[in-house]
Parts: structure tokens; C-alpha cells; sequence
């Protein structure tokens, strides 16, 4: 706390500060009462699609990095094809063709079109969703790889050598220890999966992204809109990077503080 | 070669483990060509021999962290199950044996992201379904008796080799093993530290527990063992009490193992 009370740091938050209310007064706002119910429904979509997408992108992560991590070849090798594809295409281009390709494929077929889930896959979002979640699960499946060699052979050679079995080692020792090592970079990998969802607006998921465009084609209103589709996103970068922070230090201390 | 049969004055206490014919080779390179071994409850058996003559391979191989070659081996008196490839066929069955025969390694081996007491109570509690206040309270005693009672919500980060050592020791003990394998348990701590986690070893011992323990620690060997084996060239090279191995070696190969370490 003392640390805030340094010459240099008091002049850059009265900047800081002297900008945010120049911002307030010299630029226009009035456009906000109007849009704000839909820019909240924006960040709304953005965030449950990151939330969605990062979790389920990670749950297909751990099978994915333990195939190529431990696993028979038959399993490996297309676990590793599938990253190296997902990971050498450009996000954009994924989302295009699941929309574009699968969206145009399902309607062919009567038995989609008549089930209970067509109103559900006629609309943008599922292939957004899925999109964002293979692309998560390519990037996370390589780092998991990585993570489950980087658990050191003893212990879990010690696991086997007290009779438990494989799955306990797995869920119990393997996977807890191979997730705490990439908690720091999985931290970094969700705020750049936050800074890719904008793209799903290019296939009219109305997104926070999407909502800016929108008050700027309505409005003719260019710096403001995106002004605060920066400061969006900061705050959400900032939470998650709080959040990851909050679960590193609640876990187990592997190593002596400050070392 | 191979000295005489084990002498008949060993123990005729029930038998913990019994190793017949174990072979085992890593691709071309045959690193144990027919090794025999037998413990009896209470026995302390220490198997000498120098760098790469395959003792760990073959403590291993006694709870099947290595697959057999050839060879059977059997624990209080049940033969492992093996398929033609050697491997265990029972799943379960090598999982209770292991279960019964408490390993100790080299590097600890400590479950770095639990604490001390979660380190001791994990199999018994999530594997073997005992209530966990009872495992709590065993755990505590172990840790009192191997002198880490205060260390019981340490990680093992935070404890010296020595510790973890001890630590690694009162893991294995707290699943209550038939026999205990130690392999050279105190090989990778500083000088210093090698006295506190004998003298647990020695404990354990005194009380007439089965062991099995590889060392190059020939001074303790000598002073804890009930039967000594040397193993060389993959063979048991010489076997007997303690005193005949190390004060009368027959063998030209022992006798200058014995001179190299001194
Ligand atoms: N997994 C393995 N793959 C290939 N070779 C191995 C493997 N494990 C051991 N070996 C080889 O088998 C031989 C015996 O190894 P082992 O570890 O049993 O020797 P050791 O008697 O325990 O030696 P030390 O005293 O150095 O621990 C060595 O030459 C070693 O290189
Ligand atoms: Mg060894």
C-alpha cells in the first residue's frame, strides 16, 4: 500500500485520472442510456461463450494432451494431427467453415431438420460455440501434452508401486499435478481465447464486439464506441487474470515462497 | 561361481517373498540371468553390487515395476499370476500385492502437490476405502515415530531430503506392507542426512520387519542384515550371514567389490 504513495506513481494516476474525465466531458456519450441494455446483453454473450468454450475446450484438452502425452499410437497420432490442424489454421477460417459447412449440411438431411435440436442449429451461436471450443481444445490439448510429461516419472512410478490403480493415478495424482503446472499459462491462454471471440460476429452472434459496430453504423459515433470496448474487455481481462491468481494461491505450495 | 545353497540355520518363519529364476533383459543388454531369492518373516535381506549390476532391476521386478523375463515370483506364499509375455494377468492381484510390500525409492518420491499426512493417508483412504480418522491417526503416530509429527501439514517442498525420506518411509508403513523394499534409500542425501533415516531403517529392523534392501551402505548392511547377496554379471555372485560376506568373501569378484568401497 505504502508503495502507492511514491512521487512518480501519485503523477501518473492524476494523469490517469485527468484523462478518464476528459474522456467523460469532451466526448459523446449520450448514446449510452440507449444501448446499454444491449451492450450488457453483449458482454453477457461474450462471457458465457468464453466460460463455455474454455471449459469445455479443456475438458476435450486432458484426453487430448494424455493420447499424446501416454497413449498407444492409434490414439496419439490423430490427437496430434487434430492440434497441429486447429493450431496451424487460422481461427476465422474454422468458425467459417463450421457455420458455413455444417449449417448448410444439416438442413440436407430431414431427420435433423425435423428433431427437437433443429431450432437450436439453425441458429449462429451453437457454431460459434463450437468453433471457439475446438480452437481452445487444440491449443490447451498441446499444452496438456506438455504438462503431463513435465510431472515427474517417480511419482507416479511411486503410485503404481502402492497398488493404486491407473484411473486413481490419473485423477488423483497425474492429472492434479500436470494441471498445476500450466495454471500460469493456461491464465494467459484464456485471455487470448477472450480476445479471439469477436470473430464469431462474422457469423452474427451479436457478441459486445458486435454491439460496438453496431452503435457506429447506427450512429456515426467512432472512438467512443470502441473506447469502451476496450475498457470491456480490460475488466474482463483483468478478471480472469484474477481468477487464475485466486487459484494458484488456494492450491497446494509446491515450492518454498520466493524461491 | 554361485556359492552353496542358503545355509539351513536361516529362519523357518513362514516365507514373505520368494523370487525363483528371475530373468530379465532391456533389449539385448541381459541384466539379471537367473536370480534366486528367498525371505522369510523377520529376514533383512541387503543385496550388494556394483553401479548397473541390476539390483534395482531386480527389486522391481519383485512388485512388477519391471516385467519379468522369465521367472515367477511369489508373495506369502500366492505365486503372481503372469501372462506368456510375462506380465501381470490379475490386475487386482498385483495391485493388493503391491498394496503388501511397502516401496521405498531412491528420490522419495513424494506426492509434491499434498501435504505430509495427505502423502501417507492417500492410498489408504481413496484406494482401500479405510475410514479416515483412522488413517489420520495411524498416519500421526508413523509421523511421531519417524520424528516428522510437526511436519504433518508441511509440503514435502518444505522438508529436507532427510525428511522427505523419513516421510516416504512412514508412507509406506502406513498401508501396514508384509515386507518393505528399500532401494538405496539414502543414496541421494548429503552425508549429513544419512544417519536419521538409517537409524528408521535400523528401527524397523529391531522390530522384525521383512525387508529387502538395497544399499552401498556396507557398514549398515553388515549391522541390520540377516542375509547378505551380492550380485554381479547378473547372477547372485555369493550369498550368507553377514559376518561370512563381509569378514571371509570367497569369491575374487567380492572380494574386490569389497576393497573398492572401501
Ligand atoms: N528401463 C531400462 N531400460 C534399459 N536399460 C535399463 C533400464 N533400467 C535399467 N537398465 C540397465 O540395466 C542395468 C542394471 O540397472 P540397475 O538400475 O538395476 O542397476 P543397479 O544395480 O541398481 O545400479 P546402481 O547401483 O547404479 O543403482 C544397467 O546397465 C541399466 O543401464
Ligand atoms: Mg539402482
Amino acid at each position: 500500500m505504502r508503495d502507492w504513495l511514491q512521487p512518480h506513481r501519485i503523477i501518473l494516476a492524476l494523469i490517469g485520472v485527468a484523462l478518464v474525465l476528459w474522456c467523460a466531458t469532451q466526448m459523446r456519450w449520450d448514446w449510452l442510456p440507449k444501448y446499454a441494455p444491449m451492450m450488457a446483453e453483449g458482454i453477457w454473450r461474450t462471457v458465457w461463450l468464453l466460460v463455455l468454450s474454455s471449459l469445455l475446450g479443456m475438458a476435450l484438452a486432458i484426453p487430448l494432451g494424455l493420447a499424446q502425452a501416454a497413449g498407444p499410437w492409434v490414439l496419439a497420432a490423430p490427437a496430434r494431427a487434430f492440434c497441429t490442424v486447429i493450431r496451424g489454421t487460422p481461427l476465422l477460417l474454422q468458425i467459417w467453415l463450421l457455420y458455413y459447412g455444417l449449417g448448410s449440411l444439416f438442413p440436407q438431411f430431414p431427420w435433423i431438420r425435423e428433431s427437437d435440436l433443429w431450432p437450436i442449429l439453425r441458429q449462429a451461436w451453437p457454431y460459434a460455440l463450437l468453433a471457439l471450443t475446438l480452437s481452445f481444445a487444440g491449443y490447451e490439448g498441446e499444452v496438456m501434452r506438455g504438462a503431463f510429461r513435465s510431472v515427474p516419472r517417480g511419482q507416479l512410478e511411486a503410485a503404481r508401486a502402492m497398488g493404486m490403480p491407473r484411473l486413481k493415478i490419473l485423477t488423483r495424482i497425474w492429472l492434479p499435478q500436470a494441471v498445476r503446472n500450466v495454471l500460469p499459462t493456461l491464465g494467459g491462454e484464456t485471455v487470448l481465447q477472450m480476445k479471439a471471440t469477436p470473430l464469431v460476429a462474422t457469423i452474427t452472434v451479436v457478441e459486445i464486439y458486435a454491439v460496438s459496430s453496431r452503435v457506429r453504423q447506427d450512429t456515426f459515433i467512432i472512438y467512443e464506441p470502441l473506447l469502451l470496448l476496450a475498457v470491456v474487455y480490460m475488466a474482463l481481462a483483468g478478471l480472469i487474470v484474477l481468477l487464475f491468481r485466486w487459484i494458484e494461491r488456494t492450491g497446494p505450495q509446491t515450492r518454498p515462497a520466493g524461491r | 561361481m554361485t556359492e552353496a545353497a542358503p545355509a539351513p540355520s536361516r529362519s523357518a518363519a513362514p516365507e514373505a517373498i520368494r523370487v525363483t529364476g528371475l530373468r530379465k533383459s532391456f533389449g539385448p543388454l541381459e541384466v539379471l540371468k537367473g536370480v534366486d531369492l528367498t525371505a522369510h518373516e523377520g529376514d533383512v535381506i541387503a543385496v550388494i553390487g556394483g553401479s548397473g549390476s541390476g539390483k534395482s532391476t531386480m527389486l522391481r521386478c519383485i512388485n512388477f515395476l519391471e516385467t519379468p523375463s522369465a521367472g515367477t515370483i511369489t508373495i506369502a506364499g500366492e505365486p503372481v499370476r503372469q501372462r506368456p509375455d510375462g506380465t501381470a494377468a490379475d490386475r487386482r492381484q498385483i495391485e493388493r500385492i503391491r498394496q503388501s510390500l511397502g516401496m521405498v525409492f531412491q528420490q522419495f518420491n513424494l506426492w509434491t502437490h499434498k501435504t505430509v499426512l495427505d502423502n501417507l493417508i492417500e492410498v489408504p483412504v481413496h484406494v482401500l476405502h479405510q475410514p479416515k480418522a483412522e488413517a489420520t491417526d495411524r498416519a500421526m503416530s508413523l509421523l511421531a515415530r519417524v520424528g516428522l509429527a510437526d511436519k504433518a501439514h508441511s509440503y514435502p517442498a518444505f522438508l529436507s531430503g532427510g525428511q522427505q525420506q523419513r516421510a516416504a518411509i512412514a508412507r509406506a508403513l502406513c498401508m501396514e506392507p508384509k515386507a518393505m523394499l528399500f532401494d538405496e534409500p539414502t543414496s541421494a542425501l548429503d552425508p549429513e542426512l544419512v544417519g536419521e533415516v538409517l537409524a528408521v531403517i535400523r528401527a524397523l529392523a529391531a522390530e522384525g520387519r521383512t525387508m529387502i534392501l538395497v544399499t552401498h551402505e556396507m557398514k549398515f548392511a553388515r549391522e541390520v542384515a540377516s542375509h547378505v547377496m551380492f550380485l554381479a554379471g547378473g547372477l547372485v555372485e555369493e550369498e550368507g550371514p553377514p559376518d561370512r560376506l563381509f569378514g571371509a568373501p570367497q569369491s575374487p569378484r567380492l572380494q574386490q567389490f569389497l576393497r573398492s568401497v572401501g
